[in-house]
C-alpha cells in the first residue's frame, strides 16, 4: 500500500485529467440533455420526432459505438472539433487548446451519450409533475416556454435529481475509456501504467484507481442527496 | 404448429450433429506420431513435464508475425514456433501444447501462480522483471523503429521529436510506448496512445499524428500492407531482447531452454521457423543473439 503514497503524483495528475473530462462532459451533457428533453415534450411534431431518434440512436448505442465515431469518424468528415477551443475555457482546461484532438473528442463523445440518458432522466421528471400545472399555465396564456421555465420544469426537478445523479456517476466511470481512444494521461490509464511499464504489483495501483473514481463519485452523490432533501415536499 | 416443431427439432439436431462432427475431427488432426523418446534429471521440470506429457505456454494472441491467433482458435507466429519446438525437445507432441494468451500487463503473474510453464510473448528481458522471473534466451533483439507518411521526410528519428511539433501515436502500456516518452518535450501534446496499432495507423493515415512507433517488425508488416503510404524513418534506435520467461530459481529449467535455443541456432530449425512466420514481413534472417547466462 506505501505504493498508492510513493507513487501519488502519478494517480494525482491522472486523476486531475480525468476530473477535467468529467466537469467538461458532464456540463455537456446536461445543457444538450435539456435541450432534448425540451424537444421530446414540445408540442410540434417534428422535434419530437428529432428528440425521439436521438435518444433511440445514441441510448442504443455501446459508448465505444458512439466514442469510434466521434475519435474516427469526425477526422474522417474532417474535423478536428476546434469548436471546443473555447477562449475563456481553455486557460483553465489547457487539453481543449491542444493541436491532438483527442480529448475534445472525448468531451463530444461522452456528453453526446451521456445526454441521451440525461434526457430521458428529465423527462421522467417532467413526467412526475401533475399535468394541472401545466395546463394551468396554459390557461394562465404562457407560451410553452415560459410554462417550461416557470411552471414545469421547477418542479420536476425532484423527481429527475435521483435519475440524474445515476447518469453522471456512470459518466464519470465512462471516462475510463477514454484512455483507449487517446487520451493520454488519464487515472486508470496512467495508473495501468505503473503495472505494466513499472512491474508493480496489480492490486495495490487498482485499489488506487478505484479510489480517486471514489473520489469524484461520492462528493456527487452526497450533493445530490443534499439537493434532493433540500427540495422535499410534505406529503 | 407441429410442422413448426418438427422443423424446429430437426434444425436443432443437424445443429448438433455438425457441431459434433467439428469436435470430433480435431482430434484426428495435428500432433506426430508418439513422443519421442527422452531422459531427463530426476527431480527437473523437464522431467515433470515430460512425464505429465503436457504443457501450458503463454504467448500474445494480437501480435501479427509473432503470435497471431488465427480462426482456427491456435495463435500463430515466431514465438509460438519456438515454443514448439521447445516441447518438441521436451517430447511432448505439438497437440499436447496448451496455448494461453498472456497480455503484456500479467506475464510476470501467470508465471509466479504457476497458470503457465513458460512464456513466449515478445517478452522484453529488463532487470525489473528478473526479480520476478527469469529468462532464458535472448532468442530475438527487436528494435523500436518509427514509421512515418511515405511523403514526409522531417522526421528521421526519434530526436526529431524534441522541438514538441512532431506528434506520435503508439500502444498503451507498451515499452516502446514508454521509451519515446524520453524523446518528447511535451508528453500531452505530442504522444497518442491507443489500444491497438490499427488506431494508431488510422490516425497516421487520417494526419492526427504524424509518426506510428514500436517494434520494427510489427512496424514492417503495416509498411508492407500500406502499398507504399508510409515508410520507416531512420535507424531502429532501442534494443529490445526478447526471451522466454520461467519461474525464478529454476536454474536447470534455464540452462535446458538455453541449449536448445543454442542448438535450433545452428541447425537451421531457428532460421525455418522465421521464414514461415515474421520472415513474411522482414526476409532479413535476424542474428542469433548471444544467449545470457546469468
Amino acid at each position: 500500500m506505501g505504493l498508492l503514497i510513493d507513487r501519488f503524483d502519478v494517480f494525482a495528475s491522472g486523476f486531475w485529467l480525468t476530473l477535467q473530462l468529467c466537469i467538461l462532459s458532464g456540463v455537456g451533457a446536461l445543457l444538450l440533455g435539456t435541450l432534448v428533453a425540451v424537444l421530446r415534450i414540445s408540442p410540434l411534431p417534428p422535434l419530437r420526432w428529432v428528440g425521439t431518434a436521438y435518444v433511440t440512436v445514441i441510448r442504443n448505442a455501446p459508448l465505444t459505438v458512439v466514442w469510434f465515431f466521434a475519435a474516427f469518424g469526425l477526422p474522417a468528415l474532417g474535423s478536428n472539433a476546434d469548436f471546443l477551443n473555447i477562449p475563456g475555457l481553455n486557460v483553465v482546461f489547457s487539453r481543449l487548446s491542444f493541436d491532438l484532438p483527442y480529448f475534445r473528442f472525448a468531451v463530444i463523445a461522452l456528453s453526446v451519450y451521456t445526454a441521451a440518458f440525461v434526457c430521458e432522466a428529465i423527462r421522467s421528471g417532467v413526467n412526475a409533475v401533475p399535468p394541472g400545472q401545466a395546463e394551468a399555465g396554459r390557461s394562465l396564456g404562457l407560451t410553452f416556454g415560459q410554462n417550461l421555465r416557470y411552471v414545469v420544469l421547477p418542479q420536476s426537478w425532484k423527481a429527475a435529481v435521483v435519475p440524474l445523479g445515476s447518469v453522471l456517476i456512470a459518466m464519470i466511470k465512462n471516462s475510463a475509456l477514454a484512455g483507449f481512444m487517446g487520451v493520454v494521461g488519464d487515472l486508470s490509464n496512467a495508473a495501468q501504467e505503473l503495472v505494466t511499464a513499472e512491474g508493480e504489483a496489480v492490486i495495490p495501483v487498482f485499489i488506487g484507481i478505484a479510489l480517486g473514481y471514489l473520489v469524484m463519485t461520492m462528493p456527487l452523490g452526497l450533493l445530490l442527496d443534499r439537493l434532493e432533501k433540500q427540495r422535499a415536499v410534505a406529503r | 404448429m407441429r410442422i413448426k416443431r418438427l422443423v424446429a427439432l430437426a434444425a436443432m439436431t443437424a445443429m448438433a450433429v455438425s457441431a459434433a462432427a467439428c469436435g470430433g475431427s480435431d482430434d484426428n488432426t495435428g500432433g506426430g506420431g508418439a513422443a519421442p523418446e527422452k531422459t531427463f534429471e530426476a527431480g527437473t521440470t523437464m522431467e515433470r513435464l515430460h512425464k505429465a506429457q503436457k504443457i501450458t505456454i503463454g504467448t500474445k494472441f494480437d501480435q501479427p508475425g509473432f503470435g497471431l491467433k488465427g480462426l482456427d482458435g491456435k495463435p500463430a507466429g515466431f514465438d509460438v514456433e519456438i515454443g514448439k519446438i521447445i516441447a518438441e525437445e521436451l517430447g511432448i507432441p505439438e497437440d499436447k501444447i496448451e496455448w494461453v494468451e498472456t497480455q503484456s500487463a500479467v506475464r510476470e503473474q501467470v508465471i509466479e501462480d504457476g497458470k503457465v510453464d513458460i512464456v513466449v510473448a515478445t517478452y522484453t528481458i529488463n532487470d525489473k522483471r528478473k526479480e520476478r522471473v527469469d529468462f532464458a534466451g535472448p532468442y530475438y533483439v527487436a528494435g523500436q523503429h518509427i514509421m512515418v507518411r511515405a511523403d514526409d521526410n522531417s522526421i528521421t528519428g526519434p530526436d526529431s521529436f524534441k522541438d514538441g511539433t512532431k506528434k506520435v501515436c503508439s500502444v498503451t502500456n507498451s515499452t516502446p510506448a514508454n521509451n519515446i516518452k524520453k524523446y518528447l518535450a511535451n508528453e500531452a501534446q505530442q504522444l497518442v496512445l491507443f489500444g491497438g496499432y490499427q488506431e494508431c495507423v488510422d490516425a497516421l493515415a487520417g494526419g492526427q499524428v504524424d509518426a506510428v512507433t514500436t517494434d520494427n517488425v510489427i512496424l514492417l508488416g503495416y509498411v508492407a500492407r500500406s502499398e507504399g503510404k508510409f515508410k520507416l524513418a531512420g535507424e531502429k534506435f532501442t534494443e529490445e531482447p526478447y526471451g522466454i520467461g520461467l519461474k525464478k530459481g529454476d536454474d536447470k529449467f534455464r540452462d535446458f531452454i538455453n541449449d536448445v535455443l543454442e542448438k535450433i541456432f545452428e541447425d537451421g530449425r531457428y532460421e525455418q521457423a522465421w521464414k514461415e512466420t515474421a520472415g513474411k514481413f522482414d526476409p532479413v534472417l535476424p542474428e542469433p543473439p548471444a544467449i545470457d547466462r546469468y
